[in-house]
C-alpha cells in the first residue's frame, strides 16, 4: 500500500529480532536437538531429521510424526492426527489476518507460523510502536530466525546427539516462560482481561473433561464460542486492544 | 515400511500442516476489506490464545506425581513475578528457566 513499507533490513532490525527470540533460540536449539537425537536413535538419518524441520516446522507434530513412521500408521490417521495436533494453527491464522495484510514475504510469514512465531508477532506491544516497513522486517526475521534455530538444533542433535554431555533437563521451560512473560505483559498493558481469562479457564475446563492429550480442539471451540457470545453482547468493544483503541 | 511409503506419509502431514496454517489467510485475505468479526477475533485472540498456550505447557503436570507440580508452580510464580516488576521479558524467563532447572535437578 505505502511505498515506504520496502525497507531494508537494519542492524537495528536484526538486533532487535534477535533479542526477542533469544527464548525461542534457547527453546528451540534444546528441543531440536531432542529431536534430532530420536530420530537418529529411531533410525532416521540427518535428511530425514532436518527435512522434516525444515519443511514442516512444527515441533510438537514432528516429535508426534517419530511414533506415526514408526508404527506404520495409515494414511487417514496421518492425516487425521496432524489434524487434530495442529488445528490450533487455525487460530493462528485467524488472527494474524488483518496484520499480515499487506505484508511482505507473505507466504513465507504464514508457512512459519508456529506457536512460538505466533507468541511473538501477535503480540501488538512490540509491533504497534513499529513504522510498516520496521514491522514487516520484524515479521520476516522473527520467523525467519525461529526457522533457523529449529533446523540448526536438528542437525545438531543428528550429528553430535552422542557426545553432548551437559544435562539439559528443564531448558525446555524456557518456551513455558515466554509463554507466560508474554501473557502477564499483556495483562499488565490492558484494561479489559476478559479475552486473557476466557483463555485460562477454557482451556484448564476442557483440561479436566477431556484430559491432557484431547483438550486442545474442545478448548479452542470453546474460546471461539465464548469470545463470540461476549461480542454480541458488547458490541465490539476496546478489549484487549490497549489503552489506544 | 518403504522409504516412499514414509515420505508421502510426510507429504500428508506437510499438506495438513500448511493447509491450516495458510486457509484463514486464503478465506479473508486477499484485497478485501477483513470482516469485521475477524477483525475482533484478531483482537481478542491472542490475548486467549496466550492463557491456552501456558495451560497447553504446563498440561503433563501431576500434581499427584513425584514433585506435586511444586517446581513449576515455583518457576512460573517467579516468571510471573520478575515480569510485573522488572517487565523484561528475557530476564523473566531466564531466570524462571534456570530456577526450574535448578528444582528438578537439584532439589526436587
Amino acid at each position: 500500500m505505502k511505498a515506504n513499507a520496502k525497507a531494508k533490513i537494519t542492524k537495528k532490525d536484526l538486533r532487535r529480532a534477535f533479542i526477542k527470540t533469544i527464548p525461542v533460540l534457547t527453546g528451540y536449539l534444546v528441543l531440536g536437538i531432542g529431536y534430532g537425537i530420536i530420530m537418529q536413535v529411531k533410525g532416521f538419518g540427518i535428511l530425514w531429521a532436518l527435512g522434516l524441520s525444515l519443511f514442516l516446522f512444527a515441533g510438537s507434530m514432528q516429535f508426534v510424526a517419530i511414533g506415526l513412521l514408526t508404527g506404520g500408521a495409515s494414511l487417514l490417521t496421518t492425516a487425521l492426527t496432524t489434524l487434530a495436533v495442529n488445528a490450533r494453527h487455525l487460530f493462528y491464522g485467524i488472527s494474524m489476518v488483518d496484520k499480515y495484510k499487506n505484508a511482505r514475504r507473505k507466504p513465507f510469514l504464514i508457512f512459519a507460523l508456529t506457536d512460538e512465531t505466533y507468541a511473538l508477532v501477535s503480540n501488538s506491544l512490540d509491533t504497534d510502536k513499529m513504522e510498516e516497513g520496521e514491522r514487516d522486517n520484524y515479521f520476516f526475521l522473527v520467523s525467519f530466525f525461529d526457522w533457523i534455530y529449529w533446523s540448526t538444533g536438528t542437525a545438531i542433535g543428528c550429528l553430535a546427539g552422542s557426545v553432548l554431555h551437559f544435562n539439559t533437563a528443564g531448558i525446555d521451560f524456557a518456551l513455558t516462560a515466554l509463554f507466560v512473560s508474554i501473557f502477564v505483559e499483556q495483562w499488565i498493558e490492558t484494561r479489559d482481561h476478559t479475552a486473557a481469562i476466557t483463555g485460562v479457564l477454557a482451556s484448564i475446563l476442557m483440561l479436566l473433561v477431556f484430559g491432557a492429550d484431547n483438550f486442545l480442539i474442545p478448548a479452542m471451540i470453546l474460546i471461539a464460542v465464548a469470545l463470540t457470545v461476549m461480542r454480541k453482547k458488547k458490541g465490539i468493544t476496546n478489549e484487549g486492544g490497549g489503552e489506544n483503541d | 515400511m518403504t522409504n516412499s511409503y514414509l515420505i508421502i506419509m510426510i507429504l500428508i502431514m506437510i499438506a495438513v500442516t500448511q493447509a491450516l496454517r495458510f486457509i484463514p489467510f486464503l478465506i479473508f485475505g486477499g484485497n478485501r476489506e477483513t470482516p469485521k468479526y475477524v477483525e475482533y477475533l484478531g483482537k481478542v485472540l491472542p490475548y486467549a490464545i496466550m492463557g491456552m498456550l501456558v495451560v497447553f505447557c504446563l498440561k503433563g503436570v501431576s500434581i499427584t506425581g513425584p514433585t506435586h507440580g511444586i517446581p513449576e508452580l515455583i518457576s512460573v510464580a517467579v516468571v510471573a513475578a520478575l515480569q510485573v516488576w522488572k517487565r523484561n521479558t528475557l530476564i523473566s524467563i531466564l531466570c524462571g528457566t534456570v530456577c526450574y532447572m535448578i528444582l528438578i535437578q537439584f532439589v526436587f
